[in-house]
């Protein structure tokens, strides 16, 4: 099995943009929060990118929503990072994993079409009649869950072939540990993988807070949450990685930032105690001794607890990050966020072996251990 | 015979298979009616049509779900046709013995539901997102939440037949699923699972999902016959029809399979896929990534251009799409492309869209299990720039012992399949 790195990272949230900010953000503990835009649901609003930086035509940058972007952009920054950029040799064999869910609504037209359905005559008829003559034609490739993959091949020309899985949390794990197994057993050699998330969307709130998920509270931390009932604070931002064999990026002269050691994912009924079992089994399985954890914990009461007591128990000494207390939490997008900065904490000494989690708010537990490059 | 192929991969089995169209439940019925040249296109009776440019789909009525909803629809047709797949293959429908990859339609809440909502909300004036929520505060409507996520119908999938490990819930458009027996195919390959149930699914027949093609301006509006609308590779052909479907295959690394006296229906050989970076919806003008699909899909199955022997085309009906078919398929297959047979599923059943590649690939399998291959249908008048054997009208008979079929979809997707009866040599 061939070795797997971890060699750009190109990342975008409300702590700002780039690995430095995110270590600065995950050191100081306090991200970006906006209590009011969609009172009295709290988001972490991502810091707005200059998106003439790595999209460089209008025209795309008018084909996207907001959720494309975010991923374009941070997929332009870790193509960057990698120094794989201007290398469109590269590129073109470059394969690209994307975990996404889907994309923005028009909301005004929704909200009307709601109004006038109330009164409408004949509803059925009502409703098609608006929809054929409001809903914009390019709105439903802002919407598909593939045409941020779709759209990243075409801004920065990334075209081996990509592939969209679908799956709120675990779909950001399994991104990775396909991509991973692939290049492991030398079916692949170099990986674009990673999620982009807007939480600044009613859509996704009405979508969460239906389940009963969101917190509604005064700013807490992930960790401080469940004593008061619990809950999640969504996040914008997106997160893309360049993963490559050893090898190949040896061959490129590349310095990897961390190698990729294992990924577990899987999933289960959710029963008392089932989240703690899973992670204890899953660390045993990857043989993991971190001296840093960086969770992706939501901040929902008993998956939090659990996996809190899990991993203070098995690793009292390593220090536990939460990402949420960097990004808010992204969805699709959490892992590899965790995955960047775990690899960055390595990349700079601050850590020799680190674990990155993935408890899902509702389904899916997985892990990813990462250890020192050589 | 040797139970790997010729780059020392386990050889990829396919042990079951089931499928649900618009043309019946199962792979017979299916099968019996698209080797008729029978349409399952019909005039949509499940909402109201009035103020549509496209009235006909191919959907599928006699699933009855409630709420009536595009992820309720597309859980009932997989787990319809993974019952069919996995009770062929012999193994446990409870305790299934391997992975999960299943293609989904994305998901959103809908309009009934949105509605429901608003009326909850209470608000007699303007409905914004603010009622909404305040709506979904009073938790009365937590089942939505689960109902709406996109790892649902893979959840409830593989809690069913009790599949191992993370399932994975995929979309690659209209290439989606092919890209689920692709990730199948590479998982027994690599060793991490023996077997794999790949499913694609599709029941989003539905207003909004319909509109939103419409506005794209991708549907045929030959509304007035609804069983001749869809005529890939005529010259007259305008877009394509939305098709519901599921199918599923049961695939096992073949010495697995034979050790435990499976019978093998055929072998997934090779798998090709592409990105074209030229346009969200157009391909690439030169062809270039369909082609090098095509070419990577015969190099993985070990095979050449002139091994193939039937094409299951992508044809979709769409101008666009057939012109590059064709032309892909002539770039690769040469002069022998004027003989070599290609027809389209979808001229009988529609686009099934997030399920063609895995519906498609069963009926592909059924072509080289039967020697027959199904017809495209409506082919009444020939579009001169696509001079292909397109098996027109009727099903034919012939030596069938390689198939490719072909799946591109929107955001530069282009993936191709290989299966064969028997590995090449064999």
């Amino acid at each position: 099995m061939r070795g797997v790195v971890i060699t750009g990272i190109g990342i975008v949230s409300a702590a700002g943009e780039g690995i430095d900010a995110h270590l600065e953000a995950l050191a100081a503990g306090s991200p970006r929060i906006d209590t009011e835009s969609f009172a009295p649901y709290p988001v972490h609003p991502v810091a707005p990118p200059d998106y003439d930086r790595q999209i460089a035509k209008k025209s795309d940058q008018r084909q996207m929503e907001v959720w494309q972007k975010l991923g374009c952009y941070a997929a332009g920054l870790a193509l960057e990072a990698a120094g794989v950029k201007e290398d469109a040799e590269l590129k073109s064999r470059m394969h690209l994993i994307v975990a996404a869910g889907g994309g923005e609504r028009d909301y005004a037209v929704d909200g009307q079409i709601l109004t006038g359905l109330r009164t409408a005559e004949n509803p059925g008829v009502f409703l098609n009649e608006r929809l054929m003559g409001d809903l914009r034609p390019t709105l439903f490739l802002a919407q598909l869950s593939n045409l941020l993959a779709g759209n990243i091949s075409i801004v920065h020309g990334v075209t081996g072939a990509s592939r969209t899985f679908m799956g709120e949390e675990s779909s950001g794990v399994d991104a990775l540990r396909v991509a991973h197994a692939r290049i492991a057993s030398g079916q692949n050699d170099i990986f674009l993988v990673g999620g982009a998330y807007n939480a600044e969307r009613p859509d996704v709130l009405l979508i969460y807070e239906m389940g009963g998920f969101l917190w509604k509270q005064a700013y807490r931390p992930v960790w401080e949450r469940p004593p008061e009932g619990g809950g999640m604070i969504l996040g914008s931002g997106a997160c893309f990685l360049v993963m490559e064999s050893r090898e190949h990026a040896a061959a490129r002269g590349a310095t990897p930032l961390a190698t990729v050691a294992g990924i577990a994912s899987d999933r289960s009924r959710r029963t008392p105690g089932s989240v703690g079992q899973a992670l204890r089994t899953q660390i045993a399985a990857l043989n993991a001794r971190p001296d840093a954890i960086v969770s992706g914990a939501t901040g929902i009461k008993a998956p939090t607890e659990e996996e809190q007591a899990a991993l203070r128990e098995t690793f009292p000494e390593a220090a536990l990050h939460a990402t949420g207390d960097v990004t808010g939490h992204m969805m699709e997008g959490q892992v590899p966020a965790g995955v960047a900065l775990a690899a960055a904490l390595i990349a700079r000494g601050q850590s020799n072996e680190a674990l990155v989690t993935s408890v899902g708010h509702w389904r899916g537990e997985g892990a990813v251990r990462l250890t020192k490059a050589e | 015979m040797a139970l790997r192929d010729n780059q020392g991969r386990p050889l990829v089995a396919v042990t079951g298979m089931g499928v649900v169209t618009s043309l019946g439940q199962g792979k017979d019925d299916t099968w019996a009616a698209l080797t008729a040249g029978r349409s399952g296109i019909r005039r949509i009776s499940r909402f109201p049509i009035e103020g549509l440019r496209t009235t006909i789909a191919g959907t599928i009525d006699s699933v009855e779900v409630e709420p009536f909803c595009a992820p309720m629809l597309s859980e009932q047709l997989a787990l319809r046709a993974a019952d069919e797949a996995v009770g062929q293959s012999g193994l446990s429908r409870s305790d299934f013995p391997g992975a999960l990859f299943i293609a989904v339609p994305p998901v959103e809440m809908e309009w009934p539901q949105r509605e429901a909502l608003a009326e909850a909300s209470g608000q007699a004036g303007d409905v914004t997102y603010k009622d909404l929520l305040k709506a979904a505060a009073t938790g009365r409507f937590k089942a939505w939440h689960d109902l709406f996520i996109f790892g649902t119908v893979a959840d409830r999938v593989a809690d069913r037949f009790g599949t191992k490990g993370s399932p994975i819930s995929l979309s690659t458009a209209c290439s989606s699923g092919a890209t689920a027996i692709q990730l199948g195919v590479e998982a027994i390959r690599r060793g991490e699972t023996q077997a794999a149930l790949c499913i694609g699914t599709d029941g989003s027949v539905n207003p909004e999902s319909l509109i939103r093609f419409s506005l794209l301006s991708a549907l045929s509006t030959q509304n007035e016959v609804p069983e001749a609308a869809s005529k890939p590779f005529s010259k007259n052909r305008d877009g394509f029809v939305m098709g519901e479907g599921g199918a599923a295959l049961v695939l096992e690394d073949a010495e697995a399979a034979k050790a435990r006296g499976a019978t093998i229906l055929g072998y997934v050989l090779g798998c090709g896929e592409k990105g074209d970076g030229f346009h969200r919806t157009r391909s690439s003008p030169d062809g270039m990534p369909a082609i090098t699909a095509i070419r990577e899909a015969l190099a993985d199955a070990g095979l050449a251009p002139d091994d193939i022997d039937y094409i299951n085309a992508h044809g979709t009906s769409t101008p666009e799409n057939d012109k590059m078919e064709a032309m892909s398929c002539t770039a690769v297959f040469g002069e022998r492309m004027a003989r070599l047979p290609i027809s389209s599923n979808k001229s009988m059943i529609g686009h099934t869209l997030t399920a063609a590649g895995a519906v498609e690939a069963v009926m592909s399998l059924l072509t080289l299990a039967t020697g027959r291959i199904p017809p495209t249908i409506n082919y009444k008048v020939p579009d001169p720039t696509i001079p292909l054997d397109v098996v027109p009208n009727e099903a034919r008979d012939a030596d069938v012992r390689f198939v490719l079929s072909n799946s591109f979809g929107f955001g530069g997707q282009n993936t191709c399949l290989v299966f064969g009866a028997e590995p090449k040599g064999a």
